[in-house]
């Protein structure tokens, strides 16, 4: 699996839409294009490639990280179209168009993001491993909570939304922390949600 | 990953001929059980049918007073929707106390319904997994059990359907409707669309080669209190070793539906018969034919006294 999105030579498929069925272990590319930080871009990608690879590998932003690749640790969490998801298990071909947002375009050294500036106030990391995606997350938990969607323990589920430490929680469980930054990453997150009020 | 050709139809129909027509072809929605299959090699389709943008995206009232879930409906946005929080709260909660933020964004209704079970034996391709290669043997059966079905299973399979979305949808009487090869459609009540393991576990669905979801139904609102608890070994993020969908009446009659504990979401109807009696009388009827193993018996009073709390909640 690691060998996907090595395969830029093969010839493309024509037409990414056409049905073209292969035999068994015949690599196929196909050309993909998406806006990635506000910039358009456009890849000839083997089918198997994830929007993770074509990100770090094929994109060379490296800010998003390859945790387990299998969807349960975050590190991958990027915002595709305003909605934070595990670019490992998305496949870069089935992001025709969409407009991705990685860490890298959150903000720079120079201009950090506010939500990058409260990581660094409250010290919500050790390793760093898992920031990009844990940053990712928190600034589409903020949005999901202004859109009203409710999560696990929200009590009232017609009332309005509103953040709490529960809820921050709650949100984020999808982000996992081995170095257990928890208690931090919640302080930021909660410093940014009460100055955006 | 094995290798694979992509194609995007334009309609359900498409779709579903396209499937018919190569054996070794699979439907993509969100993919994030797929996909994290396919990096094991556990699923290993020559051919992808992409599914999406084919316009099963939405939630409409039915004439009958229901409402019609595209297949393609996200579970973050079933889960928000106004009128499911409303009228069938018991879905979005099942919803919400799912996967993740991230997963939920993605993972899509046919898609929930249609994942592969999370036993260990059957990811792990160093062991037998009669699920995985039929005739191979069942490896969870001596093996750690303690996640495992307690009812509903057999000798060949011990597995259990993972998703809370479809306990729920059980206990709303919710039915799917699907598109064939030929253009035909039809519906199928959620009760029916999983099989039971028997000695083919390997066949978890009677939908047809190249048949596919188009949407899932709900019929009007049942009303009552309604209510889903999860027990799991973390507060949020895992699996449910049993959870309990329930719609309790004001005279105490109701439904309920178990997860967790079958390869479907498990329902008796004779077990809601009972439900007025209490949580012993339902749980001792849920459960009349179960055959735990020594590590997972703890779910047969792990349910009844969670079916009690459950409606305890619902009195009070």
């Amino acid at each position: 699996m690691v060998a996907a999105g090595a395969c830029a030579a093969l010839p493309a498929m024509p037409g990414a839409a056409r049905a073209q069925p292969v035999s068994r272990g015949e690599p196929v590319t196909a050309s993909v294009s998406m806006s990635v930080n506000g910039e358009n871009r456009t890849l000839q990608l083997d089918t198997r490639t994830t929007l993770l690879d074509a990100l770090r590998e094929h994109l060379h932003l490296t800010g998003t990280k390859k945790g387990c690749d299998h969807g349960q640790c975050g590190a991958c969490t990027v915002i595709v179209d305003g909605q934070r998801i595990n670019s490992c298990l998305t496949l870069a071909i089935m992001n025709q168009g969409v407009q991705v947002t990685t860490i890298e375009g959150l903000g720079t050294v120079d201009d950090l993001h506010p939500m990058q500036e409260a990581f660094v106030k409250h010290d919500g990391f050790q390793c760093g491993y898992c920031t990009p995606g844990q940053i990712c997350s928190s600034v589409a938990v903020l949005d999901e909570i202004k859109a009203g969607i409710p999560s696990h323990v929200t009590a009232d589920l017609t009332a309005p939304m509103a953040v709490s430490e529960a809820e921050i929680r709650e949100r984020l469980s999808g982000n996992i922390c081995r170095c257990g930054a928890y208690s931090n990453i919640v302080a930021a997150v909660s410093d940014v949600a009460g100055r955006q009020g | 990953m094995r290798a694979f050709s992509y194609e995007k139809p334009a309609s359900p129909a498409e779709a579903a001929t396209a499937a018919s027509r190569n054996p070794e072809a699979k439907f993509i929605a969100g993919g994030t059980n797929l996909l994290d299959l396919m990096k094991l090699e556990i699923e290993a389709p020559t051919h992808l049918i992409d599914v999406n943008g084919l316009g099963l995206d939405t939630i409409e009232p039915t004439q009958e007073g229901g409402l019609r879930i595209g297949a393609l409906v996200r579970n973050t946005t079933l889960a928000a929707d106004q009128r499911v929080r409303r009228d069938y709260a018991v879905l979005s909660r099942a919803l919400l106390s799912g996967a993740s933020g991230q997963l939920r964004n993605r993972a899509t209704t046919a898609g929930n319904l249609l994942q592969r079970t999370r036993c260990p034996y059957f990811y792990d391709t160093a062991q037998p997994c009669n699920k995985r290669q039929p005739g191979s043997g069942c490896s969870a059966l001596g093996g750690f059990s303690r996640q495992l079905g307690v009812v509903g299973t057999s000798d060949a399979c011990i597995a259990t359907h993972p998703s809370d979305m479809a306990v729920a949808m059980r206990v709303l009487d919710a039915t799917v409707e699907t598109v064939k090869p030929d253009a035909s459609t039809r519906t199928i009540p959620l009760g029916d669309l999983h099989r039971l393991p028997g000695d083919s576990p390997h066949l978890e669905t009677v939908l047809e080669k190249g048949e596919l979801i188009t949407a899932v139904t709900l019929p009007k609102p049942a009303g009552g209190t309604q209510i889903y608890r999860k027990v799991r070994d973390r507060a949020s993020y895992a699996f449910a070793l049993i959870s309990v969908a329930a719609i309790v009446q004001r005279d105490g009659s109701g439904r309920v539906a178990i997860g967790g504990v079958a390869p479907k979401p498990w329902r008796v109807e004779k077990a809601e018969a009972e439900l007025p009696r209490g949580a012993k009388a339902a749980a001792s009827a849920l459960f009349a034919d179960a055959r735990p193993t020594h590590e997972n018996a703890f779910k047969l009073p792990l349910v009844e006294r969670t079916l009690d709390a459950v409606l305890a909640q619902a009195r009070s």
